[in-house]
């Protein structure tokens, strides 16, 4: 017998009469949905302006650094991060529609570079999928303006761009509005450790500093 | 109101003065306690060792013996968190499924003193007096089990003289756990030690608690270390009145 | 179907004997050397761990408590958690073959594994195939389990642990006490002791400020991140109607190593899947705040098969069984695999928090150590686990996915008797203890007489609480008195004396 069929074997034998179809016949999901009371709060109504507000707040206290501008602004906020930050030379999504950058600083569209090519990067800026406000999270799902997760991990410094109609109150309704099959990463802030005594010590792998620019639909 | 007493068999046989006083205490507010002489022991530390065998002819005991009376009472939140969460446990297991159902009736009117007090008889200032710095630990089964709540701090607010000061982690474990602390004393007693200077450190004159176990468990500790302390069972300061006796 | 003769597999109340097969011995990390109350008295004796361990957990308390009294939803979604992993379990084989059909759609392979040695065996030879004699990991209890890092070693494969606490245990040479905080047991002092004795490329003038101890496990690990061919990890969900697997993390390693290699090999026990994607957003709300006490971690990664140009070539899932199929067969005892592992219990356990994570023996501490190492190994390799608990329940009050903890040690401990039963290993003196006292308390009569004889006992005090007794009872005596029996019990006085409505007056309490 192969260890799966013997495996699976097992647990029919010891889940007994339960074992094959759950309720609600072969939809699976639905067999679930059936048993599973789902009372907890799945949306949460606030307009835009609380959600960015609230979602400002979460990240600050991530340490990460907000910058909250219009859409007529933008450029020159992104502008404004990147001579902040010193940086030279960031990657970027192919699919990213990147304004003019300050002189001396260049943006390279990510071309499947190594870890190691990765790493001679200052920083690198993409778009977001979705924001959580509640937990202060910014998903991103590998679409053409975020691009691979390599280039989000590698270089210290993540420039991200969240637009206010991307963001939403609760976890339930960001699952709802991703692609299950896409790689996907969440990030609530840079990286942090509290191995050491239970302190809290930010910036361990992964970008030690998160700069985020929220955009008004104004 | 009739009211059947579950004395404990801990109580019956090394705090008897707990029943007396939820005797007198009850008769106090005008009640009528009846004491079933047959009754026993809930079981419970066989269970909580292992043994269910072993308490299925205790719980069948209990239930015979309780199952005439409207309303029961015992001063004991673990005990009567046997009663409601291990009984028809005992009886199912034991194939008795007759038996489990009598046991969940009789469970159904199976009450905590201060549970009895507050939700049953409505009452929350029994008339008590007893001018002693007092400090409440709530027991895990009565906090966690029964979910009493609030019911033994409103029902010691109310009693006159009283001076109750709040125990800093209350709600951690004493360590007593029945057989635990003899198989695990060590670990018990370094339980006992932080419940001991929690209490210690309020400056009460007395430990109060709605179960004789976790009671026997903190009073034994603090006697030996001549703290100075000692323990009463809710029971006794509610029961406790200005006459002399 | 083989059996290792296992009569505590049988569940109690059940007359079938499943005989399922355990955790084999030999391999792996759920046993201890010793039983629970030997090893808890060095716990208890360590006052550095004692500090470090109360310190840490108030302070995880208090943080999750914070976090928790935000959420007003919190008790709809323990709810809905208990009862998706209870589905989950209910139809385990089925959504597990959705799972292998859904990650092979998306270009990994799945892989079987009965127990730790077969599971072992798959990943040195997956590590094998890629041409690789090193690989990075991500922290993952199962690969502790099942003793990954020694078989990868014995085969010449170096692991390279990444979790910042995990790589502190690891050059420490120890073991983890603790499953969110591994390192919890060492103050800084020894990590900077530990770190400049064993990385080769350390500053000599490390400090031992944690930001500073953190830079210098960067440097010492980023290297390996951006070079490594395999990066092995563990899973903190699998959703079955997608094929995606989900890692929660704080550091950044997890994204190294499931990025950046060519080839991810991810170790995971069946009871990780769960039925739907909208399940996720149960779990995501609850782990993070039982487990750090923060709304939402640094870095959650959720990834299906292999995505072309994004990550890994080569996804390979390996599904382990190594007991978890015996936990399942047990109907009250199986709600030990909901556990999604994040610490609460342990953190709000005194027993726990006095006896430290070592003395449990296994790499599942806690009070969810005490009802799944032994139920995963078979009872009897791990028979004093389920009676290291007072019962106090505070564990299941805080577990997100609401285990009814101190039911299933109860349940498991009359397993225990009724599995040494079995094997005729009783009546001991406990057992003998038990049936005389329960013959005793069955009758009426036999009681009122034993509690008489019992007056004797008043003998021992000498008019004051009793101070010594021989064993058994000496492990009461050792650090408590105890009172003697009363001169008139309750019903003795009830007879006699009771009269109704009698003056009442002020109660003092027996002698204690």
């Amino acid at each position: 017998m192969s260890a799966r069929d013997e495996v699976l074997s097992r647990i029919r034998a010891a889940v007994g009469a339960n074992a094959g179809a759950p309720p609600g016949g072969d939809s699976l999901a639905a067999g679930t949905s059936g048993e599973v009371p789902r009372d907890y709060r799945i949306r949460r109504e606030a307009s835009e302006g609380e959600l960015i507000d609230l979602l400002a707040d979460r990240l600050v206290g991530y340490r990460a650094t907000v910058r909250r501008t219009s859409q007529a602004e933008l450029a020159a906020a992104i502008r404004e991060a990147l001579t902040q930050r010193r940086a030279r030379r960031v990657v970027v999504p192919p699919g990213l529609d990147l304004p003019a950058l300050p002189p001396g600083v260049q943006a390279v569209a990510d071309d499947g570079f190594s870890a190691q090519e990765l790493d001679g990067f200052d920083g690198a800026i993409t778009a977001a999928a979705v924001a959580v406000a509640e937990t202060g999270t910014i998903i991103l799902d590998g679409s053409a303006d975020q691009g691979r997760r390599a280039i989000t991990l590698v270089p210290d410094y993540h420039l991200c761009i969240v637009r206010a109609d991307q963001v939403v109150a609760l976890v339930p309704e960001a699952i709802r509005r991703l692609r299950p099959d896409r790689p996907l990463t969440l990030i609530s802030g840079p990286s942090a450790t509290s191995d050491i005594e239970l302190e809290r010590v930010e910036g361990v792998h992964g970008p030690r500093t998160l700069h985020v620019i929220l955009v008004d639909a104004s | 109101m009739r009211i059947a007493l579950f004395v404990t068999c801990l109580a019956d046989t090394l705090f008897p003065g707990v029943g007396r006083a939820t005797v007198e205490l009850l008769e106090r507010l005008g009640h009528v306690v009846e004491f079933p002489e047959a009754q026993t022991c809930c079981g419970q530390m066989h269970v909580n060792t292992g043994y269910v065998r072993d308490a299925l002819p205790l719980v069948r005991h209990f239930v015979e013996v309780f199952e005439p009376y409207e309303v029961i009472v015992a001063p004991s939140g673990s005990c009567v968190g046997a009663v409601r969460h291990q009984h028809a446990m005992v009886a199912s297991t034991g194939g008795d499924e007759e038996l489990a159902r009598r046991a969940e009736a009789v469970a159904g009117r199976t009450y905590e003193l201060s549970q009895l007090l507050v939700d049953v008889l409505g009452v929350q200032d029994v008339g008590a007096f007893y001018p002693h710095r007092v400090t409440y630990h709530p027991t895990c089964h009565s906090l966690r089990l029964l979910r009493v709540g609030e019911r033994p701090l409103r029902l010691l607010r109310n009693v006159a003289g009283i001076d109750l000061v709040e125990l800093p982690d209350a709600d951690v474990c004493c360590g007593f756990g029945g057989t635990f602390a003899l198989k695990n004393a060590d670990v018990s007693t370094a339980m006992l030690a932080d419940k001991m200077r929690n209490v210690v450190g309020t400056g009460a004159e007395v430990c109060a608690a709605g179960d004789s176990s976790c009671l026997m468990h903190i009073g034994g500790g603090l006697s030996r270390l001549r703290a100075g302390v000692r323990t009463v069972h809710l029971a006794e300061i509610l029961a406790s009145t200005r006459e002399a006796r | 179907m083989s059996t290792n003769g296992d009569p505590g597999a049988a569940p109690a109340g059940s007359m079938t004997f499943l005989g399922m097969p355990t955790a084999p011995r030999g391999v792996g990390h759920l046993r201890g050397s010793e039983p629970f109350p030997v090893a808890a008295r060095r716990g208890l004796a360590d006052t550095q761990q004692r500090r470090n361990l109360a310190k840490a957990t108030a302070s995880i308390r208090a943080k999750r408590a914070a976090v928790v009294g935000e959420v007003p939803d919190w008790e709809e979604l323990r709810e809905a958690a208990r009862a998706i992993k209870a589905a989950t379990m209910a139809h385990l084989d089925r959504y597990l073959e959705q799972l292998e059909a859904q990650v092979t759609a998306r270009g990994g392979v799945v892989h079987w594994a009965r127990d730790a040695g077969e599971a072992n065996a798959i990943v040195v030879g997956l590590v094998r195939a890629a041409g690789a004699s090193e690989a990075v990991k991500v922290k993952s209890l199962a690969t502790d389990e099942i003793g990954l890092n020694e078989a990868l070693a014995a085969a010449g494969i170096q692991a390279h642990e990444t979790d910042l606490a995990e790589l502190i245990v690891q050059l420490g040479q120890d073991w983890p006490s603790h499953i969110l905080v591994p390192a919890i047991h060492r103050n800084r002092a020894e990590i900077r002791e530990i770190f400049l004795r064993e990385m080769g490329d350390v500053d000599p003038g490390l400090t031992d400020v944690p930001a500073a101890l953190a830079e210098a496990a960067r440097r010492h690990l980023r290297r390996r991140f951006l070079s490594a061919k395999v990066g092995i990890s563990g899973a903190n969900f699998a959703v079955a109607d997608s094929g995606a697997l989900c890692v929660v993390e704080s550091e950044g390693n997890g994204r190294m190593c499931l990025t950046l290699p060519e080839t991810l090999i991810t170790v995971m026990g069946i009871e990780k899947v769960i039925p739907a994607w909208r399940d996720l957003e149960v779990f995501l709300q609850l782990l993070p705040r039982s487990s750090t006490g923060e709304r939402m971690n640094p870095y959650t990664s959720i990834w299906t098969g292999v995505t072309p140009a994004d990550g890994p070539r080569n996804f390979h899932l390996v599904l382990l069984d190594n007991g978890r199929t015996a936990a399942l067969a047990d109907e009250t005892g199986r709600s030990a695999l909901h556990c999604i592992r994040c610490s609460a219990c342990m953190n709000v356990c005194p027993v726990y928090e006095r006896a430290g994570g070592h003395a449990y023996g296994s790499i599942y501490p806690g009070p969810i150590g005490a009802i799944l190492s032994p139920q995963l190994t078979g009872i009897e390799d791990n028979p004093s686990l389920p009676y290291a608990s007072s019962l106090c329940g505070a564990c299941y009050d805080v577990c997100p996915v609401k285990i009814d903890i101190p039911s299933v040690l109860v349940h498991l401990r009359a397993r225990h008797v009724e599995a040494a039963r079995h094997v005729g290993l009783l009546p001991g003196p406990e057992a003998i203890t038990m049936a005389a006292a329960a013959w005793v308390m069955a009758s009426p009569a036999r009681f009122a007489t034993a509690q008489r004889a019992g007056r004797i006992g008043r003998a021992l005090g000498r008019g004051g609480p009793i101070r010594s007794l021989p064993p058994p009872l000496s492990a009461w005596t050792r650090s408590r008195d105890l009172p003697l029996p009363a001169a008139t019990s309750f019903r003795d006085w009830w007879r006699r004396d009771h009269q109704p409505g009698k003056a009442p007056g002020q109660h003092h309490g027996e002698p204690r």
